[in-house]
């Protein structure tokens, strides 16, 4: 039997494979699927700290080996989350991560603290959602903006803080290290790229809110140069994300230097990703006689 | 992987695709349906008729997806997953079936399924072609009466207060006039909604339509709604 566990600020993960946020719901409907225990963990759907409706119009759409979103965060609100959604999703027998989005401070700073005295395990902070108008993303696009919003959250939650950065930065290697010094835990990292479809028989943007949210295998290889970048540029670890789809895919980002790694896309177009993922990965760490990932973590 | 048998232009962008095996499925529930690697997504394609050996779909090409599923030829294999949604209820009494461009299809199965049953006295078809008719001698057969227009509104043509129950597929405005209609008649009006979707389970949040009963998933909780529940115009999905 290989060892797939990983520590990722001092939490450990069964494997480094955790279902990325938006694509996952809360796990109910992807644990008719299959058993959610054998995941590393779970990212929520982003939470605010009120009820969210989402956007308008068209939500998604299709480019080559990508998909564009703009769900707009339609979620419940917090206190809903934790009334109906968190014991279920406790009971799933894998690690819990709750993504926070907000559109001012006090949002953020009012939605993490409902969370001080639950049992999760970490906290995700969103500052890289490219689809609501306000807030989110634009604390993630510049290093002072992104260090100011993680000190206050950082002096207000007790748990473990994973800041979730978007590609769409000015230099996302000064804002992750704004992250670090303003006391992040931790990074994931890319939330989806900006980016415009246009309907050229109506002559208008596909999406309400113009620009939407690229993710899937089409963005992987940015996605992959951006975790090395950072992780070649900040002391604490990385989860990495943007299009992973197979077991190649996870070793890449290892390689790159992310002690886990998130699967959003994938999961959407096979429902099953994440467990033939963590069984191909075994399979490879088997076959190239690894005892633990760490033997490839970094080595690029 | 499924077979399939044939794959024939039957109209304007128009194919029927029939695939080999066992298959389930309630009428207008849904199969998510895709040629290849690409695109990513499957295509969300409503039952037309369940065979003992084959499913077959009515689909129109409207993208790259659909134009790769209408290439593919019969021996060549087509990746399908379902049933999804919840399809249209059981109903009783007379019937009429009111469908619209792509929204035509999924109406044969329900017409097959209500006419087999005894609480069933009456299931009218009322289709409107948006370009060229497709199977006009199979729409015959399978109702009681068949009413049809190519290219205006087959709403003109319908008197609701005939019906106990209307059973509709197709574009967001018919389907809007038709519940107007019903609610001022007091007739009970199911809708069936199509949405560009994600994941097919209502995880995503890719299909959400806003009811008036809050945000509902096109994919898990519909594809079929009650009429007056949903919001239609600029609320719509």
């Amino acid at each position: 039997m290989v060892n797939t566990s990983v520590k990722f600020c001092g939490i450990n993960f069964k494997n480094p494979i955790v279902a990325a946020s938006g694509t996952f719901g809360f796990g109910r409907e992807y644990s008719k699927i299959y058993d959610l225990g054998i995941l590393g963990g779970i990212a929520s759907k982003g939470l605010t700290l009120h009820k969210k409706e989402g956007n308008e119009g068209i939500r998604i759409w299709e480019t080559p080996m990508g998909i564009m979103n703009s769900i707009g965060l339609e979620n419940p609100g917090v206190r809903s989350f934790i009334e109906d959604e968190l014991d279920f999703m406790k009971s799933l027998n894998t690690n819990i991560i709750i993504n926070i989005g907000g559109s001012t401070e006090e949002e953020y700073l009012e939605a993490v603290e409902y969370f001080n005295e639950l049992e999760i395990d970490m906290i995700e902070l969103n500052i890289s959602c490219p689809n609501v108008k306000e807030g989110c993303m634009a604390f993630g696009l510049t290093d002072s903006g992104a260090g100011d919003i993680v000190s206050k959250v950082r002096k207000v939650t007790k748990h473990p803080l994973v800041v979730k950065l978007s590609p769409n930065a000015e230099d996302i290697i000064r804002v992750a290290q704004a992250c670090e010094y303003a006391g992040a835990d931790g990074l994931s990292l890319i939330n989806t790229i900006r980016a415009l479809a246009i309907d050229i028989k109506k002559r208008k943007p596909v999406f309400q809110n113009l620009y939407a949210g690229l993710s899937g295998p089409a963005i992987k290889p940015i996605a992959l140069r951006m975790v090395h970048e950072v992780c070649n540029n900040v002391n604490i670890p990385v989860m990495g994300i943007g299009g992973i789809s197979n077991y190649r895919d996870v070793v890449e980002f290892m390689m790159a230097g992310a002690q886990l790694v998130q699967v959003g896309t994938a999961n959407l177009v096979e429902l099953d990703a994440g467990r033939t993922i963590i069984e191909d990965l075994k399979e490879y760490m088997q076959v190239e006689g690894l005892k633990s990932l760490e033997e490839i973590r970094g080595i690029i | 992987m499924a077979l399939i048998l044939k794959n024939e232009k039957i109209g304007q962008h128009i194919y029927w695709i029939e695939i080999e095996g066992k298959f389930e499925g309630n009428p207008g529930q849904f199969y998510m349906i895709k040629a290849g690697e690409y695109p990513l997504l499957r295509r969300p394609i409503s039952i037309f008729s369940i065979d003992e050996n084959s499913i077959s779909f009515i689909y129109q090409v409207v993208g790259e997806g659909t134009e790769l599923i209408s290439k593919m030829i019969p021996g060549q294999t087509l990746d399908i997953k379902g049933p999804y949604g919840n399809g249209f209820p059981e109903v009783t009494g007379k019937i009429a079936l009111v469908g619209g461009g792509v929204g035509i299809p999924p109406l044969y199965e329900t017409s097959k399924k209500l006419r087999e049953k005894e609480e069933v006295s009456l299931v009218d078809m009322y289709l409107g072609f948006s370009g060229d008719m497709f199977l006009k001698e199979l729409w015959e057969k399978s109702c009681d009466n068949f009413i049809y227009n190519i290219g205006g509104f087959i709403t003109d043509y319908i008197d609701v207060g005939k019906y106990d129950v209307i059973l509709t597929c197709g574009p967001d405005i018919m389907m809007e006039k038709l519940t107007k209609a019903c609610i001022d008649k007091g007739i009970k009006i199911y809708v069936s909604k199509e949405s560009r979707m994600g994941c097919g389970i209502g995880a995503c949040l890719a299909c959400t339509c806003k009811t008036k009963a809050g945000n509902k998933k096109v994919c898990h909780d519909g594809p079929v709604f009650s009429g007056e529940e949903v919001y239609y115009g600029e609320y719509k999905c």
